[in-house]
């Protein structure tokens, strides 16, 4: 809480990024603390990771001073007084923290608690219930995914200016060639840090992981390579249509695991479809959904990266800002 | 009795804090920033309904009896990623806003459209 009143008093964005990031991995440590394993996992690495970094390189190109605004802050504070009173005023019929006779306890959770070991045979059950129970939500939230990558390419890929692009790159290049041991250590680390994503990926079934929180890490060790060793070298490994194509086939992989079910005559996702065994069809479907969750979700936010830190910007800046993204 | 209600308090006083960035500040930027705040205040409101006292995390094994509400776990794990994707979109949004204008400031943006 004093890190988000904090972000309340810094004038400077920098900072308030920076406090942005702390208070993604403290709301982690909270997640950890009320035994959601797999949420905390997701959280550490979009909050304190890629958000930071998005919202760092999206600085770079809007300038990091906030002006003084005139506007009366009395008002907004009388507005958000009466809100916050009215909620927690609210909050008196909510059930006592921590009550094992919640209503939220009563509907389905204990149909996912007592029966998903039989029906799905995986001892995850936020990966049983995410993939194969409520597999038509998670497909939602992919295509949700898919399209603001989509609109963010749309967006920004207007913006490209060949020279200056040009110009910055070489900027960047002798830059990037002081940092001398962050690139030996970050060489070091990106294998382990991709490692661990597919670990992550491939053993969401049985301890906290899946294909979103592995996206993620997976992305995260990519744009890790793409800020130490600079746009230029990143553009030559990593080949820009491919990944378009990846994001796609993310999806494509998902739908089709519900179209084929479909055409075998189940409904749609229904993984039984997959193999005779149920069990065995449903490890199968879980498989392959959380794989192309994973794809798409890697895919899209490498290409956010991209795209924003390909557009146009002013060079002074952007050297110094990607001196601060090294840094943290 | 009064404090069992703690866990929803904080969120409210978090959700504030994001709704009072996103009404009082002018940056965009910060104003970004604010609804991160507000919408994690959101993933922390579902996550402590799951908790169960004595509970542990929805893994299943061995001589466990009492796990955590999983089903509040999957919509919080899909809606952060979801968030940052849309977190992106609107900081693309800031960028050509930036472009457009030459500000991010709530004020200029509004005297320019003025103008016109």
């Amino acid at each position: 809480m004093g890190t988000a009143l904090a972000i309340v008093w810094m004038k400077d964005l920098l900072s308030v990024i920076m406090l942005s990031g702390i208070y993604g991995l403290l709301s982690a440590s909270f997640f950890v603390a009320m035994d959601a394993v797999d949420v905390a996992f997701t959280e550490a690495a979009v909050g304190a990771g890629i958000s930071t970094l998005l919202m760092l390189v999206a600085i770079t190109m809007t300038g990091h001073k906030e002006h003084h605004s005139r506007h009366k802050p009395f008002l907004a504070l009388a507005v958000v007084m009466v809100t916050g009173g009215l909620l927690i005023y609210g909050t008196f019929d909510m059930p006592s923290y921590g009550s094992s006779m919640a209503p939220i306890h009563m509907q389905v959770a204990p149909r996912y608690l007592n029966d998903s070991m039989q029906e799905i045979g995986v001892p995850n059950i936020v990966t049983s219930v995410l993939a194969s129970y409520r597999g038509f939500d998670t497909f939602g939230e992919v295509v949700v995914i898919f399209t603001a990558g989509i609109g963010v390419l749309a967006l920004l890929s207007a913006v490209y200016r060949s020279e200056e692009i040009t110009k910055i790159h070489l900027l960047n290049d002798s830059m990037h060639e002081q940092h001398l041991i962050l690139r030996i250590v970050s060489k070091m680390l990106i294998p382990f840090i991709l490692l661990f994503a597919l670990y992550v990926q491939f053993h969401g079934d049985f301890g906290p992981g899946g294909g979103f929180q592995a996206g993620v890490i997976f992305a995260a060790a990519i744009i890790l390579y793409i800020m130490v060793f600079g746009m230029s070298t990143a553009r030559r490994v990593i080949n820009q249509p491919f990944i378009k194509l990846l994001a796609a086939t993310g999806v494509l992989l998902y739908g089709s695991v519900g179209v084929f079910s479909l055409f075998s005559g189940k409904n749609f996702l229904d993984y039984n479809a997959l193999s005779a065994n149920p069990i065995a069809g449903q490890h199968l479907g879980i498989l392959l959904v959380e794989l192309g969750v994973g794809i798409t979700v890697a895919s899209i936010m490498v290409i956010i990266f991209f795209s924003f830190s390909g557009s146009h910007v002013p060079p002074k800046r952007q050297q110094k800002s990607t001196g601060e993204n090294n840094a943290s | 009795m009064i404090m069992d209600h703690y866990n929803y308090w904080i969120v409210v006083v978090l959700m504030m804090i994001g709704f009072y960035i996103v009404i009082a500040h002018g940056n965009l930027i910060k104003k970004i920033v604010g609804l991160t705040i507000f919408q994690t205040s959101v993933f922390i409101f579902y996550i402590s309904m799951a908790k169960v006292d004595g509970g542990t995390a929805p893994i299943l094994a061995e001589g466990i009896v009492q796990y955590s509400n999983p089903l509040p776990h999957v919509l919080i794990l899909t809606a952060i990623v979801v968030g940052i994707a849309t977190t992106a979109l609107a900081l693309a949004l800031t960028v050509r806003i930036k472009e457009a204008y030459g500000s991010i400031e709530e004020e200029e943006i509004q005297q320019q459209d003025n103008l016109n």
